[in-house]
């Protein structure tokens, strides 16, 4: 390998071979601690108090934006009474006894806006607890009864006498304690961080390059991979000549694994130039053929016959043909991909009697299992290190498995890095779904029946013939309507797919909350007020919608040529109204073009753990749900046509809407927000958009010369 | 394979390495200074974005033999403890989400106020509509960039 290794990368590996010690550990802003190891004294197994008074909390849900370092430790910290500058923070190794997901034994990892709500309770205690093991340590020393002593600022205070032993001090004595049988948790009232918004604990690091992601580690002997995968889903190499591969300049070695053939040379341009030199005959398999217009022609082909009964509320047989007024329609959305900024890489490098990941992957159980299967070795010769991600937004580690299979093959550790285009081409989508809806009105223009029969491929397993993620934002919607009936079909596209932010929802509140507003134009009434009027019986859904409409100012007059649109979602009890403000005009193309001026949010989640936080999550969630308006995932014999930015465009800031964010302040149990505002952006825009023009979006991406 | 001499960081540097290898390449793989990010590959998303003799300039289309005699400086030179006004700022209103995308958008925005001292929304939106964050900090970012300005005014 040219060049030199990174000192760090060296550290780190050597702490790790020589059996566990400390790795990548994060100091926050304004620490009082040096960036050496002390010793720690472990009071549970999210809690470890060093000789320094240093408090070493474990991040269990990896870390990809969404500032879970910072609000887990803030639970920790709460009760622990412990002093916020001396927090560090180091990530969990995959250990699902302690760390597993709602209590499972062996999944753990971060989805579904999980972070806060699984761990309210968990992580509040193992603070108390280990506060409880240090006031007791203390109590013993002074020989007094604990309940003269309590706990504040990173020592126990003797109430009797005012005298103080630093948490460090007491730290190896406290390990040593049994852990209380009972806790009791502080009221609400009595929070100190939970509610503020302290600095984010990775701001530093990420100002300054230094914060370490999946793609950059490095480790003594590796070398660096890139894959060439069948263009088309499904196929397999039939053969490949890597005659030209090998005398590119850099290129070491050429290997075949289950997924492709994999190109390692000694930096990554060279891996990638080698590649371009690849001749790969392929097997193309069933999808050769297939095209957005083929799935396209078997989601209609469903959609002419009943699907699995997702939803039967009253009878809608009986209630549609009396009906005033009917609509239909019917609305498509397309294959999606996730492309987060940092493309997938990570580092393997597996021995014969050992195996070791890093890297960053919202779900590190997986990635262990992976190797289990892959290298034969048992789970505990197998290490799987968590880093930074750059973004995932529900993304799977299936690099992970990949560099697995190329590290075995090549004996030497690996990084294994995606292009842009490997990303985009080779990622687990979100489903394209086509869904047609029914109404019918009675003679006041209220909703009596609502139909809906969706055809989107299921990717959670099937009950009773339903993917509840492939209704998951119809089924769930709680307007006041008597006769409700949804339909599924999981059409066997042969596309990838898989969970991406908001999941069900993207989709499904783009169609329900367009239809919602179609009812209320079919009604003759204001979008606000057909909605108030049918969430009466749903209080904090309603509450939101009235806030925004309060702070949006809807219904007083705007500047000539903006319109507004609203929508309502409840994602993961995360109660989320939107109001949007859109102009109509031409761009410099002089085609026709939208532009979403402001956007106001209002956002119901129980208890605010970090308020500075939920805004960032309300605002990115915003953001995604745009870029999702401008582009899709479309097929051609059987390859996504889509590479980079340039065909799969995203949101830049130079569209990016002024996003004003309200709280609803509450002490109900916190739900989950990384996912809550992505869904009702998309259809607020659209119903705007028809405000403006009178034409409704029913197919996405928006194609603005659909407005004219 | 050729010897090419810069400066980087204010430091002289000499790699050898194929004259049209991406100075992105040399500075994660040859150099190991991974503050730099890949992103794209094709100059669209900014994730890679240096500067060469004070411009701001996509390091991942950048052939390293056109950098030869040339100054080189990235996020880890910006500074050497995170002081620049930019950064400052950006601190100031803890900007980054995943961050991935943040050294390239802090890059960005330096050469920007190098330029001009006081950059209105749309020169803001000029420049940086070349940097693409999939978190959307966006509105944290122009914000992060008008406070620059006043902390570079303050620190003058």
């Amino acid at each position: 390998m040219s060049g030199r290794f990174d000192r760090r990368g060296f550290l780190k590996t050597g702490a790790a071979a020589a059996g566990g010690l400390l790795v990548g550990f994060y100091l926050p802003e304004g620490s009082k601690l040096s960036a050496q190891a002390p010793s720690n004294a472990k009071l549970n197994a999210f809690v470890r108090v060093g000789a320094d008074d240093s408090v070493t909390l474990t991040i269990h849900r990896a870390e990809l934006g969404q500032g879970s370092m910072t609000s887990l430790s803030m639970l920790l910290a709460e009760e622990l009474e412990c002093d916020w500058s001396r927090i560090r923070t180091e990530f969990a190794k995959v250990d699902p006894a302690n760390y597993g997901v709602f209590g499972s034994p062996v999944l753990q990892g971060v989805f579904g806006s999980l972070s806060i709500r699984s761990s309210w309770d968990p992580l509040r205690k193992a603070g108390a607890t280990a506060r409880e093991m240090l006031v007791g340590a203390a109590a013993q020393q002074w020989g007094v009864d604990r309940s003269q002593c309590r706990a504040g600022n990173n020592a126990v205070i003797n109430t009797g006498s005012n005298a103080r032993l630093s948490y460090g001090s007491l730290a190896e004595a406290a390990a040593k304690m049994a852990p209380p049988a009972k806790i009791a948790l502080k009221d609400a009232q009595a929070f100190r961080i939970i509610g503020t918004s302290p600095k984010r604990l990775d701001t530093r690091l990420k100002v300054t390059g230094k914060a370490e992601y999946g793609i950059d580690v490095r480790v003594p002997g590796m070398q660096f991979a890139v894959l060439e995968r069948c263009p088309v889903f499904g196929g397999k190499v039939a053969s490949f000549d890597a005659g030209k591969t090998k005398s590119v300049p850099g290129v070491k070695n050429v290997v075949q694994i289950s997924n492709g053939v994999a190109v390692i040379a000694d930096n990554t341009w060279s891996a990638m130039e080698g590649r371009r030199a690849l001749k790969v005959k392929w097997d193309e398999g069933a999808l050769a053929n297939t095209s957005s217009a083929t799935i396209h022609n078997m989601f209609a082909d469903l959609l002419t016959k009943p699907g699995a009964v997702a939803l039967n509320t009253g009878n809608v047989e009986t209630a549609m043909p009396g009906a005033a007024k009917k609509l239909e329609a019917l609305y498509e959305a397309p294959y999606l991909s996730h492309a987060p900024m940092e493309p997938h890489s990570c580092v393997v490098e597996v021995r014969a009697d050992r195996c070791e990941i890093w890297a960053g992957t919202q779900i590190p159980s997986a990635s262990r299992d992976a190797a289990e299967m892959i290298t034969g070795l048992p789970k505990d010769k197998i290490d799987v290190h968590t880093y930074y991600l750059g973004g995932s937004f529900g993304r799977p580690g299936q690099h992970v498995d990949e560099a697995i299979e190329i590290a075995k093959a090549a004996g030497v550790p690996i990084k294994l890095t995606w292009s842009r285009e490997d990303d985009m081409q080779h990622d687990i989508y979100r489903p394209a779904s086509l869904t047609k809806f029914t109404a019918g009105l009675d003679a006041d223009g209220w909703p009596v029946a609502w139909t809906a029969r969706v055809a989107s491929p299921s990717f959670s397993g099937l009950q009773n013939g339903v993917d509840r993620n492939g209704v998951d934002g119809i089924s769930s919607v709680v307007y006041n309507v008597p006769n409700f009936r949804v339909e599924y079909h999981p059409p066997e596209a042969g596309i990838p797919v898989g969970y991406w932010r908001s999941v069900g929802c993207s989709q499904n509140t783009f169609f329900a909350e367009s239809f919602i507003d179609e009812m209320a134009a079919a009604a003759g009434k204001d979008p606000v007020e057909f909605r108030r009027h049918l969430l009466a019986k749903q209080p904090r859904l309603l509450g939101v919608l009235n806030l925004v409409a309060e702070k949006a100012g809807w219904g007083t007059p705007l500047p000539a040529g903006r319109f507004r649109g609203v929508a309502v979602v409840n994602n993961l009890g995360g109660f989320n109204a939107q109001i949007v403000e859109v102009s109509v005009g031409k761009g410099t193309d002089n085609k026709p073009k939208y532009r979403v001026h402001r956007v106001v949010c209002a956002v119901d989640c129980g208890q605010v753990v970090n308020p500075a936080g939920v805004v960032q999550q309300i605002q990115g969630g915003i953001v995604f749900g745009l870029s999702a308006l401008k582009s899709g995932i479309t097929l051609d014999k059987g390859r996504v046509q889509q590479g980079n930015f340039h065909q799969y465009e995203v949101l830049r800031i130079d569209e990016m809407p002024v996003i004003e964010v309200h709280l609803v302040p509450s002490h109900e149990a916190p739900a989950g927000i990384g996912e809550a505002s992505t869904p009702p952006i998309g259809p607020a825009v659209a119903n705007a958009l028809f405000a403006a023009t009178g034409k409704r979006i029913r197919s996405l991406p928006i194609r603005p010369e659909q407005l004219v | 394979m050729a010897a090419v001499r810069f400066t980087l960081n204010g430091k002289p540097q000499m790699v050898d390495a194929v004259s049209q290898m991406p100075l992105l390449w040399v500075l994660r793989d040859t150099l190991g200074m991974t503050g730099t990010k890949f992103g794209c590959g094709m100059s669209l998303c900014g994730a890679c974005t240096v500067h060469l003799n004070g411009e701001a300039i996509r390091s991942c289309i950048t052939p390293i033999s056109s950098v030869a005699g040339k100054n080189v400086t990235t996020i880890e030179g910006l500074s050497g403890d995170g002081s620049h006004p930019v950064q400052r700022a950006w601190l100031e209103g803890d900007v980054p989400q995943c961050g991935y995308c943040q050294s390239g958008q802090i890059m960005a925005a330096a050469a920007l106020l190098a330029k001009n001292k006081q950059p209105t929304d749309a020169d803001i939106d000029e420049v940086m509509r070349g940097n693409i964050c999939r978190c959307g900090t966006y509105q944290d970012i122009r914000h992060a960039i008008h406070r620059a300005v006043e902390l570079q005014g303050g620190a003058r």
